[in-house]
């Protein structure tokens, strides 16, 4: 079974993003980039799956500027055996990015899609659910648990109430939620193995997809700051304050 | 004509607060204001969501094969009715992020997730980068599909409203997934995204066991139990628990922080709380830096004495 993996370079989740003086975006230049978490994440699952002797092929797929060639040299060092480049500098939204994995997915007819239920970037939460719908597929987001079993796979997902388990038919879009695997790190001998892995490259008007933005960004600010506040001596200086002060119990 | 439709969160017989929330948000937008439930055997909660104040139409579509909402059939529904709406609507739930993104794709819509305010009706402001950078976006395509972040809208009223149910037709089922089980979480405390307080435990609790110190605290203040994700990590509490970027999003009342450093990613799920206490040995811990009262020391030795405080 070829499993693919979809996978975003982000702005690292260690950075404090600053926004732009003139209210255009957040700071990109001279930033530390890495792998969304989340993707991480797919990507182990991926690799635990060949493994295990359930897939046979990892093709590693990102969408972006030519940067992004380094976020699929690491899928490769992760374990991807193949990646795919679809190259473009327009700011690609997730509706812009299922289409473009949707063409990339005919082509290659992977079985299963494993992908980030977010981008820590824009956390939009929408590119898997889109791509499972513009494909006709079942779709299983949030997921913390995944059993391939014949034609099908039990998904056990993170819900507001609890955990609940689904059975998806085969081929389905899996999104992942954190604690569905702790990824491995990357080693300096699978780095080497990485460069001679075979990395292609597209474009979204190869692939017949219009990538144009529907949303226009008009701003972006800094939320308002909260201001520190005090520190109290001890827990009865504190429901003093709670209580005469805050006025909350 | 701006007529907005509202995807109910319901349990079959009584609808979800956060649905209020969504409507006060489609209230924002203006027009008429429709909600779908859609469910089977759900028209209790058809017959309450007619009652929610400002609602014109309740939609009501009952299948066998809409029992468990699974994402493939409840999107199905959403498009089928799409085409009357200049707006759809759901909560930033999870089961809102399931369900609307599909249905947005399969109307060729870019979907706008957790709005916070509607500037207009086609221009909404959403959190970007964990809530570091608020973003203005105005939307070209001809039904706005949003996701509404419900701390940032006060509910409507439960009550009040009377409106029409219409039933509806749901579209065949899918056939692509199936519903096996569900593990509810249950507990005697208030819901955490609606809680008026709530208490939450991170790391620094060292082990589930020790929680069970947080719990008198929780009672004193009828709070519900919060988590950082380490906390939920380490196998302490409950993943339903995780308060932050990728967990809940809570601003109540009252908020207290026990043996929580405060990472972006965990402030970015509370740091709209009207109130924050922190409770951290370290006294660098950025926690501080948000919290309107912070006691420095082991909590512990804190917790206990905070407990005995409350009761006088
Ligand atoms: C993609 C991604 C998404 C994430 N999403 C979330 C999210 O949604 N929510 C979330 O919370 N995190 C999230 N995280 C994790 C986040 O980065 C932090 O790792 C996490 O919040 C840390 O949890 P903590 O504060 O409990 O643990 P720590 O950072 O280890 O802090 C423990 C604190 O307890 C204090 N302490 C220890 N013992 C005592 C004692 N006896 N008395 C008093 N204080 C004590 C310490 O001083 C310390 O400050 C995410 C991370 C990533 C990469
Ligand atoms: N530009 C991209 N290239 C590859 N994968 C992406 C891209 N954008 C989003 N994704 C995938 O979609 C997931 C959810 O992203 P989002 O819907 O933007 O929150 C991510 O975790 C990735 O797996």
């Amino acid at each position: 079974m070829k499993v693919m993996v979809a996978v975003k370079r982000v702005v690292d989740f260690n950075v404090k993003v600053r926004v732009k003086g003139d209210g255009t975006g957040v700071e990109t230049a001279n930033v530390k980039m890495s792998m969304n978490p989340f993707d991480e994440i797919a990507l182990e699952e991926a690799v635990r799956l060949k493994e295990a002797g359930v897939a046979t092929e990892i093709l590693a797929v990102s969408c972006g500027p030519v940067a992004c060639q380094e976020t699929l040299r690491t899928a490769l060092a992760i374990g991807a055996d193949r990646a795919i480049l679809v190259q473009t500098d327009v700011e690609l939204q997730p509706l812009a990015v299922a289409k473009l994995l949707k063409s990339v997915i005919s082509k290659e007819q992977p079985k299963l899609v494993v992908m980030g239920k977010q981008a820590i970037d824009d956390d939009s939460n929408q590119t898997g659910q889109m791509l499972a719908a513009l494909l006709g597929w079942s779709q299983a987001t949030f997921a913390s648990k995944v059993k391939i079993a014949g034609e099908g796979a039990e998904v056990t997902r993170e819900v507001d109430g609890g955990l609940e388990t689904l059975s998806v038919k085969l081929p389905a879009v899996v999104t992942t939620d954190l604690r569905l695997n702790e990824p491995r790190y990357v080693t300096l001998p699978n780095i080497m193995k990485a460069k001679k892995k075979p990395l292609e490259t597209l474009t979204p008007d190869a692939l017949g997809v219009d990538v144009t933005p529907r949303l226009a960004i008009l701003k972006v600010v800094e939320p308002p700051k909260r201001k520190a506040g005090v520190k109290v001596a001890d827990a009865k200086a504190l429901v003093d304050k709670l209580r005469n002060e805050a006025k909350v119990i | 004509m701006t007529q907005v439709l509202v995807l109910a969160e319901h349990d079959g017989k009584t609808v979800r607060k956060a649905t209020l929330n969504t409507v006060a948000a489609a209230q924002k937008v203006g027009g008429d204001i429709h909600v779908l439930v859609a469910g089977h055997d759900c028209a209790a909660a058809a017959k309450a969501a007619a009652q929610i104040a400002g609602v014109a139409k309740v939609l009501h579509a009952d299948a066998p094969h809409l029992k468990d909402e699974l994402a493939e059939n409840v999107a199905a529904v959403v498009v089928a009715i799409a085409k009357q709406f200049s707006h759809i609507l759901a909560p930033a739930t999870s089961h809102g992020k399931n369900v609307l993104p599909r249905a947005a794709a399969l109307l060729d819509c870019q979907q706008i997730s957790e709005i916070i305010a509607v500037e207009s009706p086609d221009t909404f402001v959403r959190p970007i980068y964990a809530g570091n950078a608020l973003a203005t976006v105005k939307s070209a395509d001809p039904i706005k599909v949003i996701t509404v972040r419900t701390t940032a809208f006060d509910a409507v009223a439960a009550s009040g409203g009377a409106a029409a149910v219409e039933s509806v037709a749901a579209p065949a089922d899918s056939g692509l997934s199936s519903f096996v089980g569900r593990e509810v979480a249950k507990s005697e405390r208030p819901e955490l995204t609606s809680a008026r307080a709530v208490v939450s435990g991170g790391r620094g609790m060292g082990s589930g066991d020790n929680f069970k110190i947080l719990e008198p605290l929780a009672d004193g203040l009828k709070a519900a139990m919060g988590a950082s994700r380490a906390a939920v990590d380490a196998g302490f509490v409950p993943n339903d628990w995780q308060v932050g970027q990728t967990g809940k999003i809570v601003a109540p009342e009252l908020y207290v922080a026990v043996g929580i450093s405060g990472a972006i990613q965990h402030l970015a799920g509370m740091k709209d709380s009207r109130v924050i206490v922190a409770i951290n040995k370290d006294e660098e811990a950025p926690i501080f830096q948000v919290a309107d009262y912070g006691i420095v020391g082991d909590l512990f030795k804190i917790v206990p004495t905070l407990v005995e405080e409350l009761k006088k």
